[in-house]
């Protein structure tokens, strides 16, 4: 039956994340934004209360006898846009919260998941050289022994100073292509394996980036995550950088939602700030007779619920096993732009109030430019998207 | 936690009689409304017999109930809209004109008197199409649909309209109209009048889209009305006729925008420059995946109005913020309909330009295709 409302008890996780948000985050919004690189302690507490509800039966739900369920997909956007709407910086640096983890717990062998899962992991993917084109990856993996031995430079690492265990991925040989790619796991304080940069950055500069170096790295040969094997044909080599791609249609919708929380954020701090003003949505006038700033409130409004509605679907998907890489990148593309536009006109509409750093639009404005960014970019998305709509291969349309 | 109280849980899965019902519609959408959308719109009128081949969908009976002689299966606010968007896909002209008697069976089921329901629902129960249509919409800029200017007095024996209605689905033709008007001070009312009584005067319109299903301006002149032709016992819920009307504009828009949506996907893939299809150009291909994208989310802004409408729940934002949305993009996703097609899409030879005239009426449209 056609419903687009959330549940009750999906309600109740956007209120209590909300409550969380709002009281162990927001007041250290402003103070890690300035120090950028300082570890923000207090989130540690948060990952405790967050970590205590994981055990709650939310990731349990399978679909059954074709019987509908909101499972985990769908509690993790919304518990996301809750905490989000805190700040997404502080969010990014809950320990634990990482890809890393996320990886490790999607194909992970039972003993890594025991040793690993519950780690702090970070997910090592770009190199200087290779951004979208995660598939030109240069890291090599050389297997020696009992050993892997990792070579190469890894950038944009969230978490990565601050995490206990990697996931890198690296080629076993590149003339063999994507099919090539694994990921391995990787323990912080394994010789050959350093960070050596942390990025200065324009948003979420609570949240770490590191540059990482391997040289000369050498792992336990059980680190690989899934199977050594190289496929045989170019088919099935494509088939399993497809299965790696894939994982990606789970963790858009997340990020997505990040836009959404952001995005809220900043539409409740304005409307607040202009209701001072006598500006306020009303929902009387008809859009056409409103004024230009009344009229942008409105639209912000609808662009934010379109967005909202659209990662939901993707995640309702996911937790009915239906194929959503199309509306996966749909509503990330969709999130990723609202949340830059929302969050930078809400700055203009405030003006010198919303231009100030005694308030938190401005960051908010910064913070959700990455959102559009990382997790594949908005040109991706709308690649991806293009791609399914037209019945195109990514080697016909580029 | 799908046990909890509340099991209301997020679903975007059709019944079954829904999913039969698109079928149906569908199909008549394709056979019967595409085939004849362009001649229509040519033609400013309506094919011969059009309104009558309707009459299989069971439209305006479903919702009646069946001691009157309907199918009795009540309002259904999400049907309708899949219908509006199902019909749309053939041509938004003569969708509209299909769903227009049906608005006005809505409007009688929803604000009607038990007296009104019995007298004039029946007649939508027979083998003949019935012809009826709700007024709201005035010729000025500006124009506000919760201030209506028509005025309506109390008399002796009734009421005496005087004003103007534009835009008026099947204005001309239409046998039973739903006029809203300004009771003196009392506020906003709406009344059924019955054929023309004396001085209404009615004038097919020539506009820029919409042309097929001859909109009318209605002109009233001191027309009196009888005592029961006021709808309900009082006033009217004026602003509820206008937000279920805004669901069905929506979800006219978005079946619109799924056949320029379709039409160009086939298109821009056989056609060929530079060598290979144009679709293999990101600057074409993400302007279609952009369609596909505010497309998709105009959907589910009208879907969840409608569901909250049906459920009895409060959705005055949801609609509004509906028909803002899919206002915006719908007329997006037309220009960029033609835009793809270039000089070709600026010809009458193909449909584009057709629907970008009638997607420019969805931010006009106001108390029209109540669901």
């Amino acid at each position: 039956m056609i419903n687009l409302e959330i549940s009750a008890a999906h309600e109740e996780v956007l209120k209590n994340t909300r409550l969380l948000a709002e009281h162990m985050m927001r007041p250290y919004s402003r103070k890690y934004d300035r120090e950028e690189h300082t570890y923000p302690k207090e989130m540690e507490e948060v990952a405790k209360l967050l970590g205590s509800r994981r055990g709650a039966p939310q990731g349990s739900a399978k679909p059954a006898d074709g019987k509908v369920v909101n499972g985990a997909n769908m509690g993790a956007v919304i518990g996301l846009e809750g905490l989000c709407w805190g700040d997404v910086g502080l969010f990014l640096a809950i320990p634990g919260s990482g890809l890393g983890n996320a990886a490790i717990n999607a194909v992970g062998t039972p003993e890594q998941r025991d040793k690993y899962g519950n780690s702090y992991a970070a997910m090592c993917i770009t190199e200087p050289g290779t951004g979208s084109d995660s598939a030109n990856i240069s890291t090599t993996a050389v297997a020696d022994g009992d050993e892997w031995v990792l070579n190469g430079e890894k950038i944009y690492v969230t978490d990565g100073e601050r995490c206990d265990t990697l996931v890198v991925w690296a080629t076993l040989d590149k003339s063999l292509g994507k099919a090539a790619i694994k990921s391995f796991i990787v323990e912080k304080g394994t010789p050959g394996c350093e960070v050596v940069r942390l990025e200065h950055k324009m948003g979420i500069r609570a949240s770490d980036t590191a540059a990482i170096t391997f040289t000369d790295c050498r792992i336990p040969r059980e680190n690989i995550l899934g199977s050594a094997e190289v496929a045989a044909t170019a088919e099935a080599r494509k088939k399993a950088f497809g299965g790696v791609m894939q994982t990606f249609d789970n963790t858009r919708p997340p990020v997505a939602s990040m836009a959404i929380g952001t995005a809220r954020a900043a539409l409740d701090l304005t409307q607040e700030i202009l209701a001072k003003e006598g500006v306020e949505l009303k929902f009387e006038k008809s859009p056409a007779n409103l004024s230009a700033l009344e009229a942008d409130l409105y639209r912000m409004e609808a662009e934010w619920n379109a967005a909202r509605l659209l990662v939901h679907k993707a995640a309702w998907m996911a937790d009915n096993r239906m194929p959503n890489s199309k509306e996966a990148s749909m509503c990330k593309a969709k999130a990723g732009r609202m949340g830059n536009q929302v969050t930078l006109r809400c700055v203009e509409m405030c003006q010198s109030l919303g231009y100030s750093e005694n308030a938190l639009l401005e960051k908010f404005a910064r913070d959700s430019k990455i959102l559009d960014i990382f997790e594949g970019t908005q040109q991706i998305q709308q690649l991806i998207v293009a791609r399914q709509v037209l019945g195109k291969s990514s080697s016909e349309l580029k | 936690m799908t046990d909890a109280v509340d099991d209301r849980l997020f679903d975007l899965t059709l019944t079954d009689d829904q999913r039969m019902n698109r079928d149906t519609v569908q199909r008549f959408a394709k056979n019967d409304i595409r085939p004849v959308a362009k001649n229509a719109d040519e033609s400013a009128a309506t094919p011969e017999g059009f309104y009558q081949r309707t009459m299989e969908l069971g439209l305006a009976l479903m919702p009646v109930p069946e001691a009157l002689g309907g199918a009795g299966v009540g309002r259904a606010c999400i049907s309708n809209a899949l219908n509006a968007e199902d019909l749309a896909h053939g041509d938004l002209s003569l969708a509209l004109g299909s769903i227009t008697p049906l608005a006005f069976v809505n409007t009688l089921l929803d604000q009607g008197t038990d007296a009104q329901r019995e007298k004039y629902l029946p007649r939508f129960c027979g083998e003949h199409f019935v012809a009826a249509t709700t007024a709201l919409m005035e010729p000025r800029a500006t124009f506000e649909p919760t201030e209506p200017r028509m005025t309506a007095k109390r008399t002796d024996n009734g009421f005496v309209l005087d004003g103007v209605k534009s835009l008026v689905p099947l204005g001309v033709s239409a046998e039973l109209l739903l006029v809203v008007a300004q009771l003196a001070t009392e506020g906003p009312a709406a009344f059924i009048v019955e054929g023309t009584p004396q001085g209404l005067s009615r004038e097919l319109e020539s506009n820029m889209g919409l042309r097929a299903v001859e909109t009318a301006t209605l002109t009233f002149e001191q027309v009196a009305l009888p005592a029961d032709s006021l709808l309900g016992d009082g006033l009217f819920d004026l602003q509820r006729f206008i937000d279920l009307s805004r669901i069905g504009v929506c979800a006219l828009a978005v079946g619109t925008c799924q056949a320029v949506l379709d039409y160009v996907v086939d298109y821009c893939n056989d056609r060929v420059a530079f060598g290979e299809p144009i679709t293999h150009r990101q600057s074409v291909a993400f302007m279609i995946a952009d369609m596909a994208i505010e497309l998709e989310a105009m959907r589910l802004m009208t879907w969840k109005a409608a569901s909250r409408a049906e459920q009895g729940m409060d959705f005055h934002q949801q609609a509004y913020l509906a028909k803002a949305f899919c206002s915006e993009h719908a007329m997006k996703i037309g220009t960029d309909g033609v835009q793809l097609l270039g000089g070709h899409g600026f010809c009458r030879e193909h449909p584009v330009e057709q629907w970008y005239r009638n997607l420019r009426a969805i931010g006009i449209l106001e108390g029209v295709a109540s669901v």
